[in-house]
């Protein structure tokens, strides 16, 4: 159990800079999920903290203590591979026992942790067998173990679940939260899978192009996302986005065909005048006769999910996506009015993508 | 695999016509003539050859001259693959570890097994000569050190040098390849695990390098029986005293210097049947030695 902070941390590759700055604090304990598209810097932030890659500038400390320049394993932290990186030519025992073994614990010691560390991850039948003959998912387990056997102070993940199949990675997922709620390491779990950063973190770092774009918890990421980036990018379906500009005196936002969306009155008046990128979820929205909502749009075609359904409308030259669980009469090419539930609206400026709150700097008084 | 198939016959024998003709001249030609030897023994006044049976073999393996030539060739093939497997090992682990510009190196590290076995055996000639280049220096500081031209062991571990040094190239192109192809996030775990290089090495790097170890070793110890010709012709001529006078050589120097033509076919279908063992036992055990997945 460890706390660590990042403090702006940079990696340059060459020339090129990857990881722009990026301060992060995690409490003993506590489940942190970095999310983010490929190749936005995840791992190598992932693989700093673990030592496997050297901090172009910054620091990261763990129990107070900077880690920079120390080797791996005297860092207390133990890592799960994407690919698992077994050892080929072990068995499963000794896979999981290996670091017990460099660290010269006698045999008998060695094999009573292998053997109920296996028990706890459900391994017990395999552990003759060599990785080679396991399935992805035993190999993840053995992974797992792997890192549990060391009894770490910090767990660290790098996309661990990206090789299963849908069903396995969630049954794997319960698995890594029962693990982490058992042995409650502090963890840092990398993923583009926002599903799956979503249901396992305490609190969600959301990073684009090696900086981080918010950090909260998912249910703060997700009601208020911090940049149009965030707000796109969690919530599936998809956001919508249309712009506009925002009015004090009608207390709304302008669309460009003259429809307004209704805003409360102090967030008008913090904005008035300003060019507005309006991010609506589909799930917010509702389908009601033309004419009967904040504005009509042009049904296109539908998806079946199942419990629910998602709409396309056209909508100037823009697609919009409802969510809706009724099957309201819909025909393609005619329009449909868009209601828009109250406090559904995000609203970001349209130059730098923040997020519009009632009250700009000091303390945020949010009343979207 | 996919497989071209070629609708005319006559085009498909056409192109593997010239390799065909190859083989059978500089291959099955002369190997039969040597099997043709080997079972026959010239008249002494002319007349053709008469067919002894396995005479010629027997007379071979009770003559001691031969006996110490296979021990002499065992010692070669040990030592040059030994210290060639050795030297490319460690140039490929080194190597492996610092990557930067190591593709310029890798290019530089084979150009000695581009060279011909003669050609090295003259530069070693030199190098070695007790009475010019670098051993001469040595020679003037402790005299009479080094002379292979007198000493049989100084000869020995001479050639060896020399079979190594060719050898060392290859051997060190397959290890770094072997090398390479282990994932890096294999030694990541390893460091993860809290193990230090050279205890990665032992545990990780080296166990999963085995099937390339014992492919080089078997290619080496082929090649040292039949490559060695140029280096010994070159450097001692089986010399002094037969102190070198490897398998191969003797074939060579009881065939075309004794003209003892139906000696010389015997002692080769040995060394070839030889080979074709060690290529059997590459094929069949080696190729087949689990590779992990
Ligand atoms: N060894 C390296 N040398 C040069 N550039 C690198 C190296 N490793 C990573 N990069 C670059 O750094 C950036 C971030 O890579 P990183 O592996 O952290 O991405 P990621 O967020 O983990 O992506 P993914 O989800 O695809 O794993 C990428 O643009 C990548 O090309
Ligand atoms: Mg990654």
């Amino acid at each position: 159990m460890a706390q660590i902070s990042i403090r702006n941390v940079r990696k340059s590759y060459a020339k090129q800079e990857v990881v722009h700055g990026v301060d992060l604090e995690v409490a003993t304990g506590e489940f942190i999920v970095i999310l983010g598209p490929s190749g936005c810097g995840k791992s190598t932030l992932l693989r700093m903290i673990a030592g496997l890659e050297s901090v172009t500038s910054g620091d990261i400390t763990i129990d107070n203590r900077v880690v920079n320049d120390l080797e791996p394993h005297q860092r207390g932290c133990a890592m799960v591979f994407q690919n698992y990186a077994l050892y080929p030519h072990m068995t499963v025992a000794e896979n999981i026992g290996y670091a017990l073994k460099v660290a010269g614990l006698p045999k008998v010691d060695r094999l009573a942790r292998v053997q109920a560390v296996a028990t706890s991850v459900g391994l017990t039948e395999f552990l003759e067998r060599r990785p080679g003959q396991l399935s992805g998912g035993q190999r993840q387990r053995v992974a797992m173990a792997r890192a549990i056997i060391r009894e770490p102070k910090v767990f660290l993940f790098d996309e661990p679940l990206s090789n299963l199949d849908a069903k396995l990675r969630v049954q794997m997922r319960h698995e890594i939260r029962r693990i982490h709620n058992h042995i409650h390491a502090t963890s840092v779990f990398v993923t583009h899978d926002q599903q799956e950063g979503m249901t396992l973190a305490d609190r969600l770092v959301v990073m684009n192009k090696g900086v981080i774009e918010q950090v909260g918890t998912p249910e703060e990421i997700y009601h208020r996302p911090a940049s149009v980036y965030v707000g796109g990018f969690i919530g599936s379906p998809a956001m919508n986005f249309l712009s506009g500009q925002i009015s004090a005196q009608d207390s709304a936002v302008v669309l460009a065909n003259g429809a307004k969306i209704p805003l409360p009155v102090p967030l008008a008046a913090a904005h008035d005048g300003q060019f507005t990128q309006i991010g609506l979820r589909p799930e917010e929205l509702a389908l009601v006769p033309a004419g009967k909502g904040a504005f009509d749009a042009a049904f296109e075609f539908a998806e079946e999910l199942g419990a629910a359904r998602l709409y396309h409308f056209q909508f100037e030259d823009l697609m919009l996506t409802v969510l809706s669980a009724d099957k309201p009469a819909v025909e393609k090419g005619k329009p449909m009015g868009i209601r828009i539930g109250a406090g559904a609206v995000h609203l970001f400026a349209a130059d730098t993508g923040k997020r519009l709150s009632a009250k700009v700097g000091s303390r945020e008084r949010e009343l979207v | 695999m996919r497989r071209a198939y070629f609708k005319n016959n006559w085009i498909a024998a056409l192109m593997v016509t010239p390799q065909l003709i190859v083989v059978f001249t500089f291959f099955y030609f002369p190997a039969s003539q040597a099997m043709y030897w080997a079972f026959t023994l010239e008249q002494p006044w002319g007349g053709g050859n008469t067919w002894v049976g396995l005479d010629n073999f027997r007379a071979i393996l009770s003559d001691d001259l031969y006996w110490s030539s296979v021990w002499l060739s065992i010692v070669f093939a040990l030592g040059s693959t030994a210290l060639a497997v050795g030297m490319a090992l460690i140039l490929a682990i080194f190597v492996d570890r610092q990557l930067a510009g190591y593709k310029a190196y890798k290019i530089g590290m084979i150009w000695p097994y581009a060279i011909a076995a003669p050609a090295v055996g003259l530069a070693f000639r030199f190098i070695f000569s007790p009475g010019a280049g670098i051993m001469m220096f040595v020679n003037q500081v402790f005299p009479d050190l080094w002379n292979p031209v007198e000493n049989g062991t100084q000869a020995m571990a001479m050639v060896i040098l020399a079979g190594a040094w060719k050898q060392v190239a290859y051997n060190f192109i397959f290890f770094l390849a072997g090398l390479q192809s282990i994932p890096r996030s294999l030694i990541e775990a390893g460091a993860m695990d809290g193990a230090r290089t050279l205890r990665r090495m032992r545990d990780i790097q080296l166990p999963l390098l085995a099937p390339t170890f014992f492919f080089v070793l078997v290619i080496n110890i082929t090649d040292s029986f039949t490559d060695s010709f140029g280096i010994i012709d070159t450097m001692t001529a089986g010399g002094p005293s037969r102190a070198t006078n490897l398998m191969v050589y003797k074939i060579f120097n009881d065939g075309f210097q004794g003209l003892d033509y139906s000696g010389a076919a015997a002692q080769s279908i040995i060394l070839m049947g030889l080979v074709i063992a060690l290529t059997f036992v590459q094929f069949r055990y080696i190729e087949r030695k689990v590779h992990y997945t």
